[in-house]
């Protein structure tokens, strides 16, 4: 059974779609990252597989159910959720923030599932720290390691689950980039779906096996880094003249944009 | 991430906060210690003063002989349920501002500050108008109306707070503060139609009320109130953890299983039921809600399962020992207690205010 199943899905908001007919399932294990221009309707696919907003047409499926009929805490035992932006106004430290990925459950996180996410994204030695006296991105960091404690106690309870995540890079530096791309791919390894915004297209080659490239709401392509990244999709979708080539390793295509086009309707 | 420790930067000393000892297991031992110093403190002092070494005796624990009918009588009908009182009041004005910062994440937000407490205030002032005018002035009104109208009044002003300051699922710190302002000006633009209508002996009533004294207490007054607050530490179990995923957002708490819209309306009833019972008894009490889980935090953190509770504790040190101040520094006259709280509150919310001006919003 696949982990995930989209069903002619639109989102409606008023008058306007925001997704129109969106298909596509996703296999447990597979690692896939949705890219496509600003408004395309990326973050509004996300909010419905997570569950947040319900299709106005088409259907969500996850492990064969629609979220909304989850409870939210069986919910979250199978899918975990980063999304962009958290300001945390009151002064937690880093430790209390990674357990919260736990719940309202009472039995928490165990020290060593928390510490160990911590070590995940490079913040060993951080438990103590008051989250809002951190840069961004170490924050960000902070949140990632939150949702991996998430998926432990989910994969403790019913097995790998669904790792969700909203530009997880946008505040990083190169060198947690790629962290992140490679913490990312040993949840896949184990079992865990990884479904990510990125909207660096190199990286999102890096990063997954799949790529679905979304463009005014409906589904632009769908397939493997090398199937979906070319001129004509970059060209088409996005209105950029690039040249697109192939990493010596480990052979994903890259894109070097260098030219606003007119964009195609 | 996962073989990059060793390039990690190391902790800074700065931001690293001690969650002193006071955190630990001695946080409650602590707090109760120093409630029950500020009760043998209030029994002793006031009007008819009881020497310290008279009240075990006054309260039946020691040999009768030394004891006095009058301290007795003092004690017991006067100043113990007056105490009751002030630290049930004091435990609801701080443990529902706890909540209510929590629910709105914004620990600028307290009942009294945003209107929540001037809208039970306009349903209680009204309650003794129309009850006023339906007893066609012959019986007394019965005390159980005014929490009961205030309670009304509370939950609608909460709720309306909600829907203005909530877009989506953020809500905006300034457009909350804001609007509180707002709905604060009119609730008390409809007080003041309410005294400019009433007849002599309401207003009468409504005066006495909004001076926010906590004199008159009776045990069947203290009957009345104390469930309000037993329900919110019964409470604590189930919404504490909950509020405490709610800080990161509403979007956030609901990834994690948190069931936000039910969370919310708990929280908003005990917000509602915690300020009317407050408001129906001492009128509008500013500050404490603000300042009490303020001072907390620092010490303890923001968890709310330690938060909720030990703001109660330290909201009734606080209220009982500025009853207690206000009942002897002019007496035989009384400072109202709401004067009191806002002299001492009002500084320090100014404070805090310029403290979070960094915040988004502000």
């Amino acid at each position: 059974m696949s982990a995930l199943d989209v069903q002619d899905l639109s989102v409606r908001v008023g008058a306007k779609r925001l997704l129109d007919g969106v298909s596509f399932s996703v296999d447990q294990g597979e690692t896939v990252a949705v890219i496509g221009p600003n408004g395309a309707g990326k973050s509004t696919l996300l909010r419905a597989l997570s569950g947040e907003i319900a299709p106005s047409e088409g259907a969500v499926l996850l492990g064969g159910r629609a979220p909304q009929a989850w409870s939210p805490r069986e919910l979250a035992l199978r899918r975990a959720v980063l999304s962009q932006n958290i300001t945390v106004t009151f002064p937690f430290t880093v430790l209390e923030i990674v357990r919260m990925g736990a719940g309202d459950r009472r039995g928490k996180a165990s020290d060593a599932v928390a510490e160990a996410a911590l070590a995940a994204v490079d913040l060993a030695g951080f438990h103590d720290r008051i989250i809002g006296t951190l840069s961004g991105g170490e924050q960000q960091r902070v949140h990632f390691a939150r949702v991996m404690v998430q998926l432990a106690c989910g994969e403790e309870a019913h097995g790998p689950g669904i790792l969700m995540l909203d530009e997880p890079t946008a505040s990083l530096d190169l060198r947690h980039q790629l962290d992140l791309v490679a913490v990312a791919r040993q949840c896949a390894a184990r079992g865990t779906t990884v479904i990510a915004i990125v909207h660096d297209l190199n990286l999102a080659a890096l990063m997954a096996d799949r790529i679905i490239v979304l463009g005014n709401g409906r589904l632009a392509a769908d397939g493997t880094p090398s199937q979906t990244i070319n001129d004509g999709t970059v060209s088409r979708v996005f209105g950029v003249s690039s040249a697109v080539g192939l990493m010596p390793q480990p052979g994903a295509p890259f894109v070097l944009p260098h030219r606003a086009e007119r964009l195609r309707a | 991430m996962s073989d990059a420790v060793v390039s990690g930067p190391i902790a800074r000393s700065t931001g690293l906060q001690p969650r002193a000892l006071l955190a630990g297991p001695l946080l409650f031992p602590i707090l109760l210690s120093v409630l029950l110093i500020v009760v043998i403190a209030a029994m002793a002092v006031g009007g008819a003063g009881i020497p310290l070494e008279r009240i075990p005796a006054a309260l039946g624990f020691a040999d009768p002989v030394a004891m006095t009918e009058r301290d007795r009588l003092v004690l017991l009908s006067v100043r113990l349920p007056r105490i009751a009182i002030a630290i049930l009041i004091g435990a609801m004005l701080a443990s529902s501002g706890a909540i209510m910062q929590g629910l709105f994440r914004n620990p600028l937000a307290d009942p009294a500050l945003v209107g929540v407490s001037s809208g039970g205030a306009l349903a209680a002032a009204s309650s003794i108008v129309i009850g006023d005018r339906m007893t066609g002035h012959t019986a007394p009104l019965p005390f159980a109306m005014l929490p009961i109208a205030a309670f009304g009044g509370s939950l609608v002003t909460t709720a309306i707070l909600q829907r203005l300051a909530s877009r989506g699922r953020t809500t905006s710190i300034a457009v909350f503060l804001l609007a509180g302002l707002a709905i604060a000006a009119l609730a008390g633009a409809g007080i003041g139609l309410l005294v400019f209508i009433a007849d002599d002996r309401a207003l009468r009533d409504i005066t006495f009320w909004m001076l926010g004294s906590l004199g008159g207490a009776t045990w069947e007054k203290v009957s009345l109130i104390a469930p309000f607050l037993l329900a919110m530490l019964a409470a604590v179990p189930f919404i504490g953890r909950g509020l405490d995923l709610l800080v990161l957002g509403e979007s956030e708490a609901f990834h994690m299983g948190i069931a936000v819209e039910r969370l919310k309306r708990v929280a908003i009833v005990l917000i509602a039921a915690m300020t009317g019972a407050a408001v129906a008894f001492a009128g509008v009490v500013g500050f404490v809600g603000i300042v009490v889980p303020h001072l907390l935090r620092l010490v303890i953190g923001p968890g709310h399962r330690k938060l909720l509770p030990a703001s109660a504790i330290l909201g009734a040190i606080l209220l009982l020992a500025a009853d207690t101040a206000a009942r002897t520094i002019a007496a035989p006259a009384e400072v109202p207690i709401g004067v009191l709280t806002a002299l001492v509150g009002a500084p320090f919310f100014l404070v805090l205010l310029l403290r979070q001006r960094g915040l988004a919003g502000l």
